[in-house]
């Protein structure tokens, strides 16, 4: 994995993601999960590109399972965008990259 | 994408594209596979596969997958991440039309597969990711001490509701006739498995629940009853469409939209070619896939040869 996207965790969260200035993507991801390995070059990709205006993060579910509690997350692959410490957007599952771009601009 | 002509472009990395991509290497053709996300296809989630001969223990399909792109990629095949648009031809020549870039070539293959068919119940797609899910490998954990109900009696609905209760509760295994259709050893692990519990001659009516699922109307077909399982769960195998929106008018296909293949793999149009889940075909599986895709790839470098 390229150093494009930060490798988060239920004790740095808060730091990283709700307090960060910029817009943050999180990938919620398990290493079991076929879809979410399918999707990683995409936001990686993303990450290559957009990494100026929006900070990409990736956090493992099976490893921190209180993050993803908290969201309710019930499936993975899900992407959520977080804007100022809020939700502002969540996809589930195998997302396009060009409607990912879409989102990305849309929100910075 | 350097290149833009090639022998054949295989449309699709499921087993069946990486198989064709294999086969038209060593055929020594130029060849480009172009997959909308990461090679893989469906058995990307599949937990586990042990009817694939040469795995006596079986494996996971994602380990499956990423032996056949490695061999794939052995043999010099080229692959890139592109959503295909359409497929025109002009005198002989295949354009295939991606977002960013159109690529020619002489021949294609068709391999893009199918995706999970849905039921068209209310709330199914408002609570997809909370609760309502296709993918147990991916989603199970989250289910963990809770009830779930599963819809299907196929082999993907009976393998995937057995995986299923390694970490829930109970799973409501709910099918519209009295008997499952999947393999008769996989039928016999489920009906020895008492966290299943069967729900014959029924089919789902909506799913319910506010923020996630909190439970799933169920109707008999045969009496007319109405049952509310609670479940925090809702998986749905119930068949697949298949993968085919770029393909115009010119390309047949039958009434569920799979395409007609000879049994060279020719479809309607000279010089584009079908293989593995996409095709009309009697089964689908990664054996049948991984045929279709060797036919495939030898008839177009026939077809190619036969242009010269």
């Amino acid at each position: 994995m390229a150093d494009n996207v930060l490798e988060i965790g239920d004790a740095n969260f808060e730091e990283e993601v709700i307090k960060s200035e910029k817009p943050v993507l999180v990938d919620f991801w398990a290493p079991w999960c076929g879809p979410c390995r399918a999707i990683a070059p995409t936001v990686e990709e993303l990450a290559g590109t957009y990494g100026d205006k929006v900070k990409f993060c990736k956090c493992n579910v099976d490893e921190n399972p209180i993050s993803p509690g908290k969201y309710e997350i019930k499936a993975i692959p899900t992407l959520i965008f977080f804007k100022n410490g809020e939700v502002a957007e969540q996809q589930t599952g195998l997302v396009k990259k060009e409607q990912l771009e879409e989102l990305i601009n849309k929100l910075t | 994408m350097e290149k833009n002509d090639y022998d054949v472009v295989i449309i699709g990395g499921g087993p069946a594209g990486l198989t064709a991509g294999i086969y038209a290497k060593r055929a020594g053709l130029s060849a480009l596979l172009a997959e909308k996300h990461t090679p893989g296809g469906q058995i990307m989630v599949t937990d586990w596969i042990e009817n694939y001969p040469g795995f006596p223990d079986g494996l996971a399909g994602y380990d499956l997958t990423m032996k056949m792109e490695q061999q794939a990629k052995n043999f010099g095949l080229e692959i890139v991440q592109a959503d295909v648009q359409s497929i025109k031809t002009e005198n002989n020549i295949k354009e295939i039309v991606f977002t960013d870039k159109t690529i020619k070539a002489k021949s294609v293959i068709i391999a893009s597969g199918c995706s999970p068919k849905k039921l068209g119940v209310p709330g199914e797609n408002a609570l997809f990711g909370k609760g309502v899910s296709t993918c147990a490998t991916c989603d199970a954990m989250f289910f963990r001490d809770m009830d779930v109900v599963a819809v299907g009696g196929g082999d993907t609905a009976v393998q995937e509701a057995l995986f299923l209760t390694k970490f829930v509760n109970k799973v409501y295994l709910v099918h519209r006739r009295d008997k499952l259709r999947a393999a008769k050893m996989l039928q016999d692990r489920a009906f020895a498995n008492d966290k299943i519990e069967f729900v014959w001659d029924s089919v789902a009516e909506s799913v319910n629940g506010e923020k996630g699922v909190e439970s799933v109307d169920v109707k008999n077909v045969k009496t007319g009853e109405t049952r509310n399982i609670k479940a925090q769960g809702c998986f749905i195998w119930v068949g697949t469409i298949p993968n085919t929106e770029f393909l115009n008018n010119d390309i047949k296909v039958d009434d569920q939209g799979f395409i007609i293949t000879d049994t060279s793999m020719k479809t309607s149009v000279e010089g584009i070619f079908a293989a593995g889940d996409v095709r009309n075909t009697p089964l689908r599986q990664v054996a049948t896939a991984v045929g279709d895709a060797a036919i495939a790839a030898f008839e177009a470098d026939q077809y190619i040869e036969s242009c010269k």
